[in-house]
């Protein structure tokens, strides 16, 4: 029977959970090798010993052993910092493309003693390192590029330490079922006027006729929508109001698929809409949402921009 | 341009950098040549400038002019890299250098890693007690510099405590190894020109002067133990090299071949053990006149007893002296022409007296008598400060300055026998020695330094005969203290006796010998017979077998006990979960106490009505914890559960 590097590794390194209830570190999960600080102090202490025992350096000799019972107990130590840690996978707040995903585990100390050096690594050069106080609990973010829009898995993190001696590295391999929901990249781009939904005037300020009152001015309002009088009235030191309009669905955008320029490819489409969605979100208009397959009814608030963004990361996925 | 650094440090970990620099370096300071201290200095003190105005520390370049020219510099002072002091004074340079090229861990690990060694060289110097004390306490702080380097952020009462806490628990490891590991008595290979120096003690020559300034020294030459009772003083005469040749000025050894001597042994022998501390030559100062040697060792056919190699360690000997003999009654012809030369045209006073003496007397015995007579009536002074003498330094002794030293002495009591016809010699050694009440051992330092002179008669051999006798008895009979005029200026560790800090030096040195006799002296044949001791075959094999057990023992005693620890529950939590063990049913994750006792009635409600007390116990001792009945009426209810067994 042939096994597959992939499924050895799975049968060393894997673990057997479901990646969503709490870990606990116990000695067949911790593996531990000197560091390279650990060769070097190994070779130090050799080249001791020779001089100690070429001079007739007592006390070399006493020193030398010493440091080499020095280095065992801080291989105990090394393991001993992982050992019984408890790692509870946590949340994961959604990031867009071509940001930071930082997936947090809680790691839980149940000893009198600190946890120090703990070094958490899911991808290769990005790492987050953490502390635990004895007793205590600590929240770490992983970090991990996330590159494409879509459901971003976390890798089998490497839980690492080298506390308290450095000469030894002891890690853990965790494989949390966490996945981070990654937006597609928005492409900061003003809204065209040709989205204003039908119903309005279609010079993109339609509704004008209740106004319901003032608001700050965002930075997608038009300055041509600036009410320059009631601006004008205190001192300067607020921004700029705008008139806002009562309207129900004359004030709304209709951010569709097919409004974005059908010759770039889907993806570019997707951060274009991204790019609008954040647009009308900041400048609280309303909107709605339709791609191919999808419709989201006209809303606004923090709920109706996620959703709309969760529509756009998960298109076609 | 910049290359990213991995693992920058971060400030507050650089001051514990430092430290760890300052405690390896800073002994050395005593030894090494003053210009590297000072240079040392002034790159310790740029570093730590720059550090704390925060400046970026100096590139590239400049460390390489810098390392160029401390290299040139040593190699200008040594003429080697390669010696032992040289190889110290290198690593202590770059100790200096690494400390402006602090910017990775990378950079701190060889930081520590060169402390810990530098640490090793300290030993070169001295393996005393202070320094096995300050070493311990610079190693603590070179290991917590090596914590810091894990934990940054970690309170420093916190990382020293762990440091020592790691050492602690590295000392069983240590014990074990130490008194385990196979001994290989070094050297190994061949040892650098320099590696003994500063080595007091006699040497192969004699000027007026030499044995003056030994006397200045309160260093320890050697410690003995009698088997039985110690011997009376005036027998006390350890017998170093024999000086027959004079040039007007120098006794030296003779280069003529020898003879092997034959001794007469005319009373009881008496055991002894020495404990020789080096000195770098090949004597080894047995009491006269020494009958056994240790192996290896042989007499040089004067009656010097001489070690195999030179004495570069302190060693440890067993010998036996007869202190009543008589040597060598058939000497040579040649060897009785040899110790009647004397140079040409030298000392015609003295001549002339020896000469007047020769007339009167019948016997040599009678010659010997008059000298003595001699320095005993004359006003002779016996001092550490003898004037300068001129070329005929006898006659200027005898007849002019008439103050001197053991050497002055003996040297003109064997030029007056020379000149009268008498074979005779210098014996230079040491004579008498200070009982230490603490341990028994007499220690006889270098302050008890001695020349006296032998004299061949025939049918009686060759003789003793100590000049300085004649003149200040004290000497032989209570030591030099008293046998220096008062008033004269002492050495400071020359104590006078009854002294509460002669008490103090005595205590401090019976520690210092169990020191050397336990601790450093444990070596191959200590190892062996603490083993045959225990029981144990004397064999490699068996010792790396029982160091590879003992290791894993501790190793495993350290593990158990460092993981053990772990936050106890509150004790009515304990007891809590002590009933759902013995009920067999667990309360779920997240389900309360009163959840829990809702879903037992709901499934065993004759079991519940006998756990409901446990619930409200329970909830009294966790919630409203200023009862103190609470916890024994929740420890009355869990006893009174019964006992499932667990499904």
């Amino acid at each position: 029977m042939r096994l597959n590097l992939r499924e050895l590794q799975q049968r060393l390194f894997g673990n057997p959970d479901d990646g969503l209830t709490p870990v606990t570190l116990d000695r067949r999960r911790i593996f531990i090798l000197p560091s390279r600080a650990g060769l070097l102090f190994a070779l130090t202490l050799l080249v001791m010993l020779l001089a100690a025992i070429n001079y007739n350096l007592a006390l070399g000799h006493a020193l030398v052993f010493l440091l080499a019972g020095l280095g065992l107990v801080g291989m105990v130590h090394t393991f001993r910092n992982l050992h019984g840690l408890r790692i509870t996978p946590g949340r994961c707040a959604p990031v867009f493309a071509g940001e930071t995903a930082e997936f947090k585990l809680l790691l839980d100390n149940d000893r009198p003693g600190s946890r120090y050096g703990l070094m958490l690594e899911a991808e290769k050069g990005l790492s987050a390192s953490s502390s635990v106080g004895g007793g205590n609990q600590a929240s770490v973010g992983v970090p991990v590029h996330a590159h494409r829009r879509g459901w971003l898995p976390l890798p089998r993190t490497r839980l690492s330490t080298r506390y308290p001696l450095g000469l030894f590295t002891a890690w853990s391999y965790l494989q949390p079922g966490m996945r981070c929901l990654v937006y597609p990249k928005p492409l900061p781009q003003a809204l065209p006027d040709g989205l204003w939904a039908a119903q309005g005037s279609g010079n993109g300020s339609g509704g004008q006729e209740d106004f319901a009152g003032f608001r700050e001015r965002q930075t997608t309002d038009s300055l041509r929508h600036v009410a320059w009088k009631a601006s004008a009235r205190d001192d300067g030191s607020r921004p700029l109001l705008v008139k806002q309009f009562a309207g129900g669905s004359d004030s709304q955008l209709e951010l569709a698929w097919s409004a974005t320029d059908p010759t770039v490819d889907d993806e570019t489409r997707l951060s274009v809409l991204t790019g609008w969605v954040l647009a009308a979100d900041q400048g609280r208009i309303p909107f709605s949402l339709s791609l191919p397959g999808v419709s989201i009814p006209a809303g606004n608030g923090a709920a109706h921009r996620q959703r709309c963004l969760e529509a756009l990361a998960l298109f076609r996925t | 341009m910049k290359r990213s650094q991995p693992d920058p440090l971060s400030r507050e970990q650089t001051p514990w950098l430092f430290a760890a620099a300052l405690v390896t370096t800073l002994p050395h300071t005593l030894q090494q040549p003053w210009w590297l201290s000072a240079l040392g200095g002034l790159l310790f003190a740029w570093a730590f400038l720059l550090w704390r105005e925060d400046r970026r520390l100096p590139g590239r370049w400049i460390l390489l002019a810098l390392v160029v020219a401390g290299i040139a510099a040593i190699l200008a002072d040594f003429r080697t890299l390669l010696g032992r002091e040289a190889g110290v004074a290198t690593l202590v340079l770059f100790m200096a250098m690494k400390l402006l090229e602090l910017r990775s861990r990378r950079d701190a690990t060889v930081i520590v890693m060169l402390g810990y060694f530098l640490l090793l060289t300290h030993y070169f110097h001295s393996q005393d007690i202070p320094t096995g004390l300050w070493l311990l306490f610079a190693l603590w702080v070179v290991t917590a510099a090596l914590v810091r380097l894990q934990a940054a952020t970690m309170p420093p009462r916190e990382n020293l405590f762990q440091a020592g806490s790691l050492l602690a628990q590295a000392l069983p490891f240590m014990l074990v190894l130490y008194l385990l590991f196979p001994r290989i008595n070094g050297p190994l290979w061949g040892l650098p020109a320099d590696a003994f120096t500063g080595q007091t003690g006699l040497s192969d020559s004699m000027a007026p002067g030499n044995i003056a300034n030994l006397v200045r020294s309160g260093e320890i030459a050697f410690r003995v133990r009698f088997d039985e009772a110690l011997p009376a003083r005036q027998q006390l005469y350890w017998r170093g090299p024999v000086l027959e040749s004079f040039d007007g000025r120098t006794w030296r050894q003779s280069t003529r071949p020898a003879n092997p001597e034959r001794i007469e042994e005319l009373g009881p022998r008496i055991a002894y053990e020495m404990t020789l501390e080096a000195h770098g030559q090949r004597w080894l100062l047995a009491l006269d006149a020494p009958v056994t040697l240790p192996a290896g060792a042989n007499l040089d056919g004067r009656l010097s007893a001489l070690a195999p190699r030179p004495v570069e360690k302190r060693q440890r000997l067993r010998l036996s002296s007869s202190p009543a003999y008589r040597l060598n009654t058939a000497e040579s012809p040649l060897s009785l022409s040899d110790n009647l030369r004397l140079p040409a045209n030298n000392n015609p006073q003295t001549r002339e007296l020896a000469r007047n003496w020769q007339a009167q007397a019948n016997d040599p015995a009678e010659v010997i008598a008059l000298a003595l007579r001699h320095f005993r009536e004359e006003p002779f002074h016996y001092t550490l400060q003898p004037p300068l003498l001129g070329r005929d330094g006898i006659d200027d002794f005898l007849f002019r300055t008439r103050r001197g030293f053991c050497e002055h002495y003996a040297a003109a009591f064997v030029v007056l026998m020379r000149n009268a016809g008498i074979p005779a010699r210098v014996v230079t050694g040491y004579q008498g020695g200070e009982l230490n009440p603490r341990d028994g051992y007499l220690v006889v330092r270098q302050s008890e330094a001695h020349a006296w002179a032998e004299v061949w008669l025939e049918q009686r051999g060759w003789i003793r005969v100590d000049p300085t006798a004649a003149v200040a008895p004290e000497r032989i009979e209570r030591g030099i203290v008293d046998a220096l005029p008062a008033g004269e200026p002492l050495p400071a560790f020359l104590l006078r006796h009854g002294d509460w800090l002669h008490d103090l030096r005595h205590r401090w040195e019976a520690l210092n010998n169990a020191w050397n006799q336990h601790i450093l002296g444990y070596d191959t044949q200590r190892q062996r017979d603490l083993l045959s001791r225990l029981g144990f075959a004397v064999d490699w094999r068996q010792l790396v077998i029982a160091l590879g057990l003992a290791c894993a023992l501790i190793l495993a005693l350290v593990t158990a006990w460092s993981l053990r620890q772990r936050i106890r529950p509150a004790p009515e939590i304990r007891l809590w979960h002590r009933a759902q063990r013995r009920i067999g049913i667990h309360c779920a994750p997240g389900e309360t106490p009163l959840a829990f006792a809702a879903r037992l009635r709901a499934a065993d409600p004759a079991l519940a009505a006998r756990f409901d007390p446990v619930v409200r116990h329970f909830m009294l001792a966790r919630y409203a914890p200023d009862n103190p009945n609470s916890l024994a009426a929740l420890a009355a209810a869990v006893k009174r559960l019964p006992r499932r067994r667990i499904a």
